[in-house]
């Protein structure tokens, strides 16, 4: 059917005869001439044209083929050897060089491995004892000398010059200042270095009217203040926790970085269980720390009732009772709590970790009152010599204008500081700044002339970590940059001739060694020697108000407010001097398991109260977790005076109701990668230096993503999994009782699992050669993490970033599990579970078991590959990439790995890792392993593994390997106990939790460990033969 | 005129041989150059050459020089041969000039020559340096190579005209028989076509199948023989940025292996010596001996890599010193294992006692070095199982050898058995 429809696109097109060029162009293709003559017709250019079509096709077919032909040929590797090779290095041989860390919130003294001239790990130095241990930061801060934000020399107004303009520029500027009159303030962070100390104090007879402030920026200057008060002197008492029967701490951290850190190795000594005995803990904190989660009795309170609570044992320890208003519990904890101490009576020691002089004070009282033997006033801790009335003393200064000139060395106030706004101000008014920094961060943003200084691997120093006992930095690398260190600055301005290195020894050799040889000194490390007099201290006036009525009367005054935040040190942060290192950003927060953020701590009573709960039963924006189990937070306002932070809120179980926490370290913005931009700053709150503060907290909705490690929470009763007990069972009952072996039916009869007749496999002789076991002690491992970067040192482990954590693609080799108890006590949910009948019930109660309660039992699980004798791993790999040693190693061939993943879908433990993409030299994830001074930090040794492979602990064979040809090349067997540091995890612990070695070799103390009566497998049900093994956790809950 | 000038040539060169041998004669009457050779080699050679400043002087016509510039005589020489630091002492005049001159180094005192070896010594100084003709081998050898080829084209291009030959001479014969058949009326008989050879195979198609199965089975096996391959490098032969000649190091002078690759006793990397190894020897041996140059390679060609190695190291060989100005030598790689596969020297060159060249071929013949082995892992496995475990004198082997050596009931343990083919061993 035809149809007399007509189309048409305008009028003319209707109705031609209105327009008949209309017609004409509907049969053109285009409406008008293509300008094909115009551009032929230019004869000129066309033939002035070089490249003529022919040409062109040339080209490309010449480039195509040329590039196709050089696809084709092999890479040519070129191999440049030294012209004159220095006499120690040799390649591929690791040498050792004994250096110290001192950063101002770090001080340790150090292994440093390097491997042709490059400091590729961390390790401790076990002749300096507790004072060379390592923490997560310690361990990561290699690479922090391998990061590519580092300034390259020194600066003025943001513009390069050379040292030599730089330091004539700064004479002229203070001969100046001189000539006005006006100070010259050295703001430093702590150095403890008694020729540093020296240096300054040349410097201050060289210009006169220099003042020298000492500033942390987390202080603990209250702690120094009441040492002060009370010994004459400033300084930090020592404890010993290896002597101490009962451990009595309000809100002290000191497993965290209490007074400086470093306790946790004294700690775990008395913490495992010998002829019956163990040490008790008792924690009274706000926020879930570190050590709160250890003890073994944890009370919650606020902030301000833990001034209160410690004046109550004081009072009850003397026998007083003045009304104290308490809420009755709190008195009730105290009250047995001072009769616990009474009962240990020196055998105790009360640690507090409030900010306030008079809590310090009573602290210092009642030690001394109860003759503690773990308390040491006469060692002092140097470690922390901040001062909080000078800083802020130099902050009114700087805006008065008496200054003329500040220098900083180590410190960056404008981040740090909670006044840091008005500090600006004052900054910029004064003619001379000066920052020694490594970076450009938000204090040498800031100063007119920036020095940059090397990193502490390419310097030379001193450290006095504890009065008496010092220890050398020496340079394990030559400068990268042109730096210069602040003492070699000072060096400059003193007109002295000598380098630093000279000066240090000649003061060691004038002061320290005495009879010592300078360089066994150096060699070790350590020298421990009497303690310096003229080390350099604040002068403070004592008030002569101050008396212990005053204590107790200021601390009676304590009110507690609606909301308390506490302030903390995060772990892997410290002060957030390490922000840029992407090691530290990815480690796991040992509490929240939560990485790449800092967060507001919230109970899950107040969560609920002011709207910050998510509920996980909810959808989409509101839900505590989406699809992908990535964690979910929303947004609070913490509001304090003018200042008001936003931060994500976390549900930490255990928070005091009533407090919050947050944390420091986090929120920087300047001198680090985009990436590493994380978290929110927390200095802002940290006002007066006061860690607690009362503020408002204001629920502001969104949704914040976090990337956290682990979603499930507690245990759910399997007790099996984290076996634990308590002392008293311990002492009393046969281990059958308290660590059974697991039965499995065998025609209906319950048999033992590690019976033969129930495997499903043949049984290896391992008698013959090695057989590697690494054993994790639960009780004295304190959840540190520093074995988690010591593992990503040494294995090339790859940061994957926020974005991957959250989708649980994390690349840990080593993780540690942290668990919540459901019920007050793991104990409890173990029973809970037990007595569940029936479904309904088990439906309910399996519900209910997710949560943990509000103030749990915590514990702490390191959880490598297990290295399973038969493991379930090996068994499913098609291409046999996985196989097992004789030594008892679950091998992982990368190369021969297809990345079916079936091994880590048939892994019991989930402990192996998939590599998603290619992390080294890759754009999308600009960590260190995309720039060459970031791979600088490569352990030659180990593969770095593609894309498309699994990885997992390896036990480390690159070292257990080169142990054993260690001692064949030297014809001799491997000596006893030489495998126990082969481990990078078992080097870096501390608290002696972790030990490897060889179960053949009767005598080490690993073939004990596997024997002992707490050893036990983990999932021993399943019969995967793991050779790891773990010591059941004991808890001493015996009150007196 | 041009003749008579070469005659006139010719006789001055008579006369001048004549009277050099006469004069050489003459000398060569009471002292022996040849003796003098052998004592200066011993001796001298270390710090003195004749041509070449050293440590110490050039001392080619040394009586001659001393005599003419400084009047010294004969006697002069035997006391500061004898001891130069007392001649220094007693102030003579040009000794402590020439102490002066070379940096304050002292020569070793020699009391024990007597004159007569002294004068041999100086009467092989005395001799006319001799230089040889340049010999043209390179020359030479690329002629032969070309006459070989030559004489291969001649003999194809005779042979392609033979048969260029025949087969007209076949067409021709062809057509004159045809041409009788048609004289002779005789009916040539047509080829009668049955169905080809070709259609018969593309119709039977069994016999497709089968050819197309050979095929594919044919060419996936040289499709996989060429992937397998791809990155082994058995036979690499780069071009070297110092023409570093094994063969003459560790060939003809017998250096041992480690003395230049000592890492190798002790680390997982046999090392590149370092350039201050070399010049340990090449401080002295400035250049190559006569008998060192080869058909290939000549003596000059040598002399120019040790000048290429002074100039990596900033050696001043003029001046005797050290500039400072380095150019470290990029070398290229032969031996290359990939990243995952971890291999230690120490382990079998130290441990196990095997020799360089198991692995490494005849270095002491390589004149540029090659890669000999494939370094595959199939290699690497391969001699693992047939070689035996160096338990000798070992105490880390003591217990774990007696055991294992029970468990499967042998004297002795290969490498596999001690676990040597566990994947984890290599690759981690």
């Amino acid at each position: 059917m035809s149809t007399n429809k007509k189309y048409w696109k305008n009028f003319q097109d209707l109705n031609p005869a209105v327009d008949p060029s209309v017609a004409k162009i509907k049969y053109r293709e285009f409406v008008e001439q293509i300008p094909v003559d115009e551009f032929l017709s230019d004869k000129e250019t066309l033939s002035s044209s070089a490249t003529t079509r022919r040409d062109f096709l040339k080209f490309v077919g010449f480039s195509t083929a040329a590039a196709s032909l050089a696809a084709c040929e092999g890479p040519v590797i070129k191999s440049i050897p030294y012209v004159v090779q220095p006499e120690e290095i040799i390649p591929g041989v690791a040498n050792y060089y004994a250096t110290s860390i001192a950063n101002g919130y770090d001080f340790a003294s150090l292994l440093i491995k390097t491997r042709e001239g490059r400091p590729i790990k961390v390790e401790c130095n076990t002749l300096a004892g507790e004072n060379g241990t390592t923490n997560a930061r310690v361990q990561a801060s290699v690479l922090d000398l391998y990061d590519s934000n580092r300034l390259s020399g020194p600066t003025k107004n943001g513009n390069e010059l050379t040292w030599e303009l730089f330091y004539k520029e700064i004479k002229q500027k203070l001969k100046g200042v001189q000539a006005e009159g006006k100070k010259i303030v050295l703001l430093t962070q702590t150095f403890a270095s008694p020729s540093t100390s020296k240096l300054i104090s040349d410097f201050k007879s060289k210009y006169n009217n220099v003042e020298h402030v000492v500033y942390d920026a987390i202080s603990e200057s209250a702690a120094a203040d009441a040492y002060q008060f009370r010994y004459g002197r400033r300084g930090l008492a020592n404890y010993d926790f290896s002597k101490a029967k009962t451990i009595v701490s309000f809100g002290a951290d000191f497993l965290g970085d209490w007074q400086g850190g470093g306790f946790d190795s004294a700690y775990a000594k008395s913490r495992v269980p010998k002829d019956g005995t163990m040490s008790r803990h008792i924690q009274f904190e706000s926020n879930m720390s570190l050590s709160g989660a250890n003890a073994d009795t944890r009370i919650t309170l606020k902030p301000s009732q833990q001034k209160l609570a410690l004046v109550r044992l004081y009072q009850n320890l003397k026998g007083d009772s003045s009304p104290i208003s308490l809420p009755e519990n709190l008195k009730l904890s105290v009250d047995e709590v001072t009769n616990e101490i009474l009962a240990a009576g020196s055998d105790a020691v009360v640690l507090t970790g409030v900010q306030d002089v008079n809590a310090q004070s009573l602290v210092i009282l009642i030690n001394e009152f109860i003759k503690s033997r773990a308390f040491n006033p006469e060692t002092i801790i140097l470690t922390r010599q901040g001062d909080n009335e000078s800083v802020n003393q130099l902050v009114k200064d700087l805006n008065s204008n008496s200054i003329g000139a500040l220098i900083m060395a180590g410190v960056n106030p404008v981040y740090s500081l909670p006044n840091s706004s008005e500090f600006v101000k004052g900054l910029k008014k004064i003619p001379l700044s000066v920052a020694f920094a490594m970076k450009e961060d938000e204090s040498a943003e800031v100063a007119q002339y920036v020095g940059a200084t090397p990193h502490y691997l390419e310097s030379w120093g001193d450290l006095e970590i504890k009065s008496g006992f010092y220890t050398l930095m020496q340079p394990t690398i030559r400068p990268l940059f042109k730096t210069q260190q602040f003492q070699e600055a000072l060096l400059e301005l003193n007109d002295d001739p000598r380098n630093y290195r000279d000066y240090v020894q000649w003061y060691w050799e004038a002061n320290i060694l005495g009879e010592s040889n300078w360089e066994k000194a150096l060699h070790d490390g350590v020298f421990s020697g009497s303690p310096l007099a003229t080390l350099e201290t604040v002068n403070k006036t004592i008030a002569p108000s101050y008396s212990l009525s005053n204590i107790l009367s200021n601390l009676s005054l304590s009110k507690s407010s609606k909301f308390e935040l506490t302030l903390y040190p995060k772990t892997g942060m410290g002060d957030g001097q390490q922000a840029n290192n992407p090691w530290l950003q990815e480690f796991p927060d040992p509490l929240t398991r939560t990485t790449w953020d800092n967060y507001l701590t919230v109970s899950e009573y107040d969560a609920k109260e002011l709207g910050l709960y998510l509920d996980p039963s909810n959808f989409f924006n509101q839900s505590s977790h989406d699809a992908t189990g990535g964690l979910n937070g929303t947004y609070a306002n913490i509001n304090l005076g003018e200042v008001t932070v936003k931060a994500p809120v976390i549900v930490q179980p255990g928070q005091a109701r009533g407090t919050v926490g947050l944390s420091f370290g986090y929120g920087r913005s300047k001198g680090l990668k985009s990436e590493m931009q994380t978290g929110v700053n927390a200095f802002p709150l940290y006002k007066n230096f006061d860690s607690a503060q009362s503020v408002n907290i204001k629920a502001v909705g969104g949704k914040h993503e976090f990337a956290c490690v682990q979603l499930h929470n507690t245990l759910m009763g399997r007790g099996d999994i984290i076996k634990e007990t308590t002392l008293e069972v311990f002492n009393t009952k046969s281990p059958e009782y308290w660590n059974p072996t697991p039965v499995v039916s065998l025609n209906h009869i319950e048999t033992p699992v590690n019976s033969p007749d129930v495997d499903l496999w043949d049984e290896f002789d391992r008698s013959i050669g090695h057989h590697f076991n690494l054993s994790i002690d639960l009780n004295s491992c304190t959840g540190c993490g520093a074995c988690v970067i010591a593992c990503h040192a040494e294995n090339n482990v790859p940061v994957v970033g926020k974005e991957e954590i959250r989708r649980s693609r994390d690349m840990h080799w080593l993780r540690i599990d942290r668990y919540y108890s459901s019920d007050e006590t793991f104990e409890g949910d173990n029973t809970t579970k037990d007595d569940i009948s029936g479904l309904g019930s088990s439906l309910s109660t399996f519900g209910k078991m997710e949560y943990p309660s509000e103030n749990p039992q915590v514990a702490f699980q390191p959880i490598m590959c297990q290295h399973c004798n038969h493991a379930p791993c090996e068994t499913v790999c098609p291409v046999a990439a996985s196989s097992h040693g004789r030594q008892g190693q679950n091998h992982m061939a990368y190369n021969r790995c297809v990345g079916t993943r079936y091994c880590a879908n048939n892994c019991p433990y989930k402990v192996r890792r998939f590599n998603w993409f290619l992390y080294n030299g890759n754009d999308e994830f600009d960590y260190h392993m995309n720039n060459d001074l970031g791979r600088m930090v490569i352990n030659p040794d180990v593969t770095v593994r593609s894309r498309g492979v699994m990885e997992k602990c390896s036990f480390c064979i690159q070292t257990t390997q080169a142990v054993i040809l260690k001692a064949k090349r030297e014809g001799r067997p491997v000596a006893i106990g030489e495998f126990n540091d082969a481990c990078a995890c078992s080097a870096a612990c501390s608290s002696g939790a972790m030990r490897f070695g060889d179960i053949n070799e009767k005598e080490s103390p690993i073939a004990k460990l596997v024997e002992d009566e707490r050893a036990y497998y983990l999932l021993e049900h399943v019969g995967t033969k793991p050779n790891v093994v773990y010591q059941v956790k004991v808890r001493n809950n015996d009150k007196v | 005129m041009f003749q008579h000038n070469m005659q006139k040539f010719s006789l001055t060169l008579l006369w001048l041989i004549f009277t050099l041998f006469f004069s050489s004669l003459t000398h060569a009457q009471d002292d022996d150059p040849i003796k003098g050779k052998a004592l200066f080699n011993a001796n001298c050679a270390a710090c003195h050459q004749l041509d070449k400043k050293m440590t110490g002087p050039a001392l080619r016509n040394v009586e001659t020089r001393l005599y003419e510039d400084e009047g010294l005589d004969r006697e002069w020489l035997y006391a500061w041969i004898r001891n130069s630091s007392a001649l220094i002492k007693s102030g003579d005049d040009y000794a402590n000039r020439i102490y002066n001159e070379y940096n304050g180094a002292a020569m070793t005192a020699y009391p024990q020559f007597s004159d007569q070896d002294i004068s041999n010594i100086l009467a092989y100084t005395a001799q006319e340096k001799v230089t040889p003709p340049a010999v043209a081998t390179v020359a030479t050898t690329q002629t032969s190579s070309n006459e070989d080829g030559f004489s291969k084209m001649l003999v194809l291009s005779a042979l392609a005209v033979l048969f260029t030959l025949l087969a007209l001479g076949l067409f021709l014969v062809n057509q004159t028989l045809r041409r009788f058949a048609n004289k002779n009326d005789i009916e040539v008989k047509k080829a009668v076509k049955g169905p080809s050879l070709w259609k018969a195979f593309v119709k039977n198609q069994f016999l497709m199948l089968v050819t197309a199965i050979i095929f594919l089975l044919s060419s996936a096996y040289f499709v996989y023989g060429y992937l397998m391959q791809i990155g082994i490098d058995q036979g690499y032969e780069p071009i070297q940025p110092i023409h570093y000649s094994h063969r003459i190091h560790s060939g003809d002078n017998g250096i041992d292996c480690k003395y230049c690759h000592s890492s190798a006793r002790v680390s997982k990397h046999s090392g590149i010596p370092s350039l201050n190894v070399c010049m340990n020897c090449h401080k002295s041996i400035y250049e190559v001996a006569e008998s060192t140059a080869t058909e290939e390679y000549s003596k000059e060609f040598y002399d120019g890599e040790i000048q290429k190695l002074y100039n990596a190291v900033g050696w001043d060989d003029e001046n005797q010193r050290y500039t400072g100005k380095t150019k470290p030598v990029k070398w290229i790689r032969i031996h290359n294992l990939p990243d995952f596969a971890y291999f230690n020297h120490s382990q079998h060159v130290s441990v196990a006692g095997i020799e360089c060249q198991t692995c490494h071929g005849p270095v002491e013949e390589m004149e540029i070095m090659y890669q000999h082995s494939p370094l595959t892992m199939g290699w690497c496995i391969n001699c693992h199982r047939e070689t035996n475990v160096k338990v000798e004198d070992n105490g880390y082997y003591e217990k774990i050898h007696k055991a294992l050596s029970e468990k499967y009931g042998v004297d002795k343990l290969t490498a596999a058995q001690m676990g040597g083919l566990e994947c984890g061993k290599c690759h981690y």
